[in-house]
């Protein structure tokens, strides 16, 4: 038997035209997006929550140990500079039309670009 | 019912759900997966659907009515002016993409185990008379169209010979679609049903049961298990959900239980060969001629005195209201099933007439699934937020043959 193709299949379409609801459909399309990264953080979340319980049941750490902790200089800084880091990659496109509009000179148009190369 | 003053009940977790034989097994982050979309659900139409009938009263309708200086005349009108409405848009954007979650989710937990999961159905339907596969059975069009409920390849397409995967998906994920409101085997319907018939009824004996569009029988074995001395008999178009409801039927022991392959409009079984003729959830997703051919299918198959029944949701009348009519609509639209309007808007009365049927033989009545999750130490609740065409609440039509 040939080898199924999982991940194409378990997110094929069915068959019949998807309705889109708001007036731009590219806003529904990151919803749709937006919705499927909420259920996998929910997923994420959940296996935590079951390393969290399975090590207190084990009496390798208690919850009350995880809600108290508090991070020393050190590793307060990592994780800001982790919880930095993240936001940075989530909201790279805010950043990216930010420095559009600073540097309109390294903005131009690759249509307009392809055209003077095409000539210089 | 108002959300921030009255503590929302949770929907079971997906690991409650009863396995069997043939069921998919399923790891940590998938149980996990599947627990938010029931939550997404719960939240969608307990919290955010409310909102509609907000939206329709307040904006949608004293629009309308200043435009047109008068009020809905129909559902379509209705539907039409909503999807202008940024709420409506929004719920309805949720809810569509939520319905794909199910699928793909579904699907990413069948389809890597997909050829274990045939051979453990292979397993348990070796050697059995109990199933029987006709290749030669067309799909009908109603089928092909398109894929109904937004189940890509619908209930028969087959990813290799021998594959269940499509009933196996099914099953796994009706108990996320009604969060649990069918029970642990997603059986609540057929339960109902066979409950009611043995209380109406108990001098009814029926020696043969037939269940159109069984699917992977999950309503089916309810009638089986309320009458052992019956021969039941399910049929449906799809083979990946007969082997697996066959495979699952073994398993879960119910053995007086025959699934076929046949169409429901030509089924090949003898003139009046029945004594009880059940579909449940199944007329909404045929087409208007069809339902006509089964119907008469029906009245030819069963015996004098015979009866026939057909769980759906209730009937679009004229004293439901216009937003009603549209909620419960969505799904024709926007959930593939684009027969659910068409089938709602019909004369059941005047369909099984049309079909042979006497018209004072025919009846309606309303059922509740019987959900073995229900904690019967509590009062039962009503349900305060109708999760428009998904309740577990049915309106079922049907007349004896005399």
């Amino acid at each position: 038997m040939r080898e199924l193709n999982v991940i194409a299949l378990a997110n094929a379409k069915s068959k019949g035209k998807r309705p889109y609801f708001f007036d731009d459909p590219a806003v529904e399309r990151v919803l749709a997006i937006t919705m499927a990264v909420a259920g996998e953080l929910a997923v994420v979340h959940e296996r935590l929550d079951t390393i969290e319980r399975l090590l207190e049941s084990k009496g390798t750490l208690s919850r009350a140990e995880i809600e108290a902790y508090r991070p020393d200089a050190q590793a307060a800084e990592e994780r800001q500079h982790w919880h930095a880091e993240y936001i940075a990659r989530i909201l790279r496109i805010v950043q990216q039309e930010l420095e559009a509009l600073q540097h309109p000179e390294a903005n131009r148009d690759l249509e307009e670009i392809a055209e003077e190369l095409s000539r210089t | 019912m108002d959300a921030r003053t009255v503590s929302p009940s949770v929907p079971p977790v997906w690991s409650t759900i009863a396995t069997h034989g043939v069921f998919p097994e399923a790891k940590h982050d998938e149980i996990a997966r599947y627990n938010f979309l029931a939550n997404l659900n719960k939240y969608l139409s307990t919290v955010v659907a409310p909102g509609n009938r907000i939206a329709y009263e307040k904006r949608v309708r004293p629009r309308f009515r200043a435009e047109h200086g008068r009020d809905f005349q129909n559902r379509d009108e209705v539907r039409k002016a909503m999807k202008q409405d940024p709420y409506y848009q929004m719920w309805s954007a949720l809810r569509r993409t939520t319905m794909e979650m199910r699928q793909q989710n579904g699907r990413s937990i069948t389809i890597r185990q997909a050829p274990e999961l045939a051979e453990k159905a292979a397993k348990l339907n070796e050697g059995k008379e109990t199933l029987v596969l006709n290749p030669s059975v067309k799909v009908p069009h109603y089928l092909t169209v398109m894929d109904n409920h937004c189940m890509p390849g619908s209930y028969h397409t087959e990813l290799f010979e021998g594959d269940v995967s499509a009933a196996a998906n099914y099953d796994t994920g009706l108990f996320v679609t009604t969060a649990g409101g069918l029970g642990r085997l997603s059986d609540g319907g057929g339960k109902a049903i066979a409950q009611w018939v043995l209380s109406q009824y108990p001098e009814f004996k029926p020696k043969r049961i037939l269940d159109i569009g069984c699917g992977l029988g999950h309503n089916t074995l309810p009638l089986a298990q309320a009458f052992p001395d019956a021969e039941v008999i399910g049929i449906d178009v799809g083979a990946p959900m007969l082997r697996y409801g066959h495979a699952r039927a073994q398993s879960l022991g119910v053995r007086n239980v025959k699934f076929i392959q046949a169409d429901a409009a030509q089924t090949g079984f003898p003139d009046e060969s029945f004594d009880w003729i059940q579909t449940t959830m199944f007329l909404h997703e045929t087409s208007f001629l069809a339902i006509h051919r089964i119907m008469q299918e029906i009245y030819r198959m069963l015996k004098r005195n015979g009866l026939t029944l057909h769980i759906e949701q209730p009937q679009y009348t004229p004293d439901m209201d216009l937003f009603e009519q549209t909620m419960r609509d969505w799904d024709a639209f926007y959930n593939n099933e684009p027969f659910w309007g068409v089938m709602h808007d019909l004369d059941p009365a005047a369909l099984m007439e049309q079909s042979g049927f006497d018209r004072k033989e025919f009846f309606q009545i309303g059922v509740r699934a019987v959900n073995d999750l229900e904690d019967f130490t509590k009062p039962r609740q009503q349900p305060e937020a109708e999760d428009y065409g998904r309740a577990a609440v049915w309106n079922v039509f049907g007349a004896w043959k005399r």
